[in-house]
């Protein structure tokens, strides 16, 4: 438990400075990648709530930390987004192969919709259709495009825990 | 669990939301910024042979039409350059004549802080960088950030080694402005309606009141103009002079007198 600790925060520490330097440069009608939400959620696919909401938590905290945002903003949705990820892995989701682009696709839409939301009441000058219109689609095909290697990555990183059940030879 | 880290989170932003900019969790954040400084700029210094590789290429796609486009301007600039230090030159032997008394002005009453871009926005809902440079370089928020193409944005926050600047096509930027030719005044702002847009920043000043970009900072060419039967004022597109998909260093205009 501690070293998948120490592998989740390495992680998305890295993924949270290359999101910040790097890949937010990419601008196709405001639409980048992000590789936080991303790894988020293969990290929490694959270690659930608890783990998914901290790792969330604490991911937030250094892009909102590195880009001198409003501190909690990220944090609060990324939690949100880890925690029900996580669940979705703990219930149905984590075996199937279609899992981590379905939760890639749809917290990519939640994520931007809580992010407008929570930016109106913070009052800040969000632009729906900038957000929803024109940087939505491109975000959300660099996103699955993302996914496949990311979550592979994790996959390497966080072995999915056993099942309980294991295969037995019967003697004689 | 969760539910804990989403109560703190709103405590966070509570907090955050309703303190000044001097207070605890800034101060934490400066120094969690100052702790992220050397990984950003590490992260930065890797990249950055594959990105010019990249923007070299890039580049060469259109070389020769730009070559063709570039000389062309540069016979226009070339004469205006002329007329333009015989009339700056005249300029200068009339108000020494008139004894004017100038107000400060840019860039003679201005030192400028250098300053990498660190950071980008990690959304679209923010058009805001993250600069190298804060407090300790004598940086204040409403500092004008300029590029030696023109008129970039200003600091909305600063922490001691690092700097948050709004750019010109952010929704929170308004910037008064004046046409060079018509002397048209208007307001900049990105997105929306609005009113007259110039070319250079105006620097107002009424009573105590002044802005706070100085006059004469270029920002950009006028690209349409257009009026509704039903408006008062007339609507103008801008292209801005500086390009803000390539920004990887600023410079922040510090009054010499402050």
């Amino acid at each position: 438990m501690i070293a998948d600790i120490g592998k989740g925060a390495a992680v998305l520490f890295v993924a949270a400075i290359v999101q910040v330097t790097l890949l937010s440069q990419i601008d196709v009608f405001h639409g980048a990648p992000d590789l936080v939400l991303v790894t988020l959620v293969a990290v929490a696919l694959l270690r659930g709530t608890i783990f998914g909401a901290a790792a969330g938590f604490g991911a937030g905290l250094v892009v909102d930390t590195a880009t001198l945002q409003t501190l909690g903003v990220t944090s609060l949705l990324l939690t949100i987004a880890g925690y029900w990820i996580g669940r979705y892995g703990e219930t149905t989701g984590r075996d199937r192969t279609h899992a981590p682009f379905v939760s890639v696709a749809v917290v990519t839409l939640l994520y931007s919709l809580g992010a407008l939301v929570l930016h109106y009441m913070l009052g800040d000058p969000a632009s729906a259709s900038r957000v929803l219109l024109h940087a939505f689609p491109f975000e959300l095909i660099f996103n699955l495009i993302l996914t496949l290697p990311v979550y592979a990555l994790c996959r390497r990183l966080f072995r999915p825990p056993p099942s309980g059940l294991e295969e037995v030879q019967l003697l004689g | 669990m969760a539910g804990l880290l989403v109560l703190l989170s709103i405590a966070l932003i509570t907090i955050y939301f309703r303190e000044s900019s001097g207070g605890g969790l800034h101060q934490v954040q400066s120094a969690g910024a100052t702790v992220l400084r050397p990984f950003e700029v590490a992260t930065d210094r890797v990249s950055r042979p594959f990105r010019d590789a990249y923007g070299y290429f890039a580049g060469l796609v259109h070389a020769k039409s730009e070559n063709k486009r570039l000389r062309a301007e540069a016979d226009k600039w070339r004469q205006l350059a002329t007329q333009n230090l015989y009339a700056s030159s005249a300029n200068a032997d009339l108000r020494r004549k008139l004894h004017f008394v100038n107000s400060r002005a840019f860039p003679s009453g201005y030192r400028s802080v250098g300053a990498d871009i660190l950071a980008q926005p990690s959304s679209a809902f923010e058009l805001q960088v993250t600069i190298g440079a804060g407090s300790n370089s004598g940086i204040q928020e409403n500092d004008p950030v300029v590029t030696d193409e023109g008129l970039v944005g200003t600091v909305v926050r600063v922490a001691n080694n690092q700097s948050l600047v709004a750019l010109l096509i952010d929704d929170a930027t308004s910037v008064s402005a004046i046409d060079v030719h018509t002397r048209a005044r208007g307001i900049v702002k990105a997105g929306g309606s609005f009113d007259h847009v110039g070319k250079v920043t105006s620097g107002w000043k009424e009573g105590d009141l002044s802005s706070i970009y100085p006059p004469g900072i270029p920002i950009g060419q006028v690209t349409a103009v257009g009026q509704n039967e039903v408006d008062l004022y007339k609507h103008v597109q801008l292209q801005p002079f500086a390009n803000f998909k390539t920004l990887s260093s600023v410079l922040v205009l510090i009054p010499k007198n402050r």
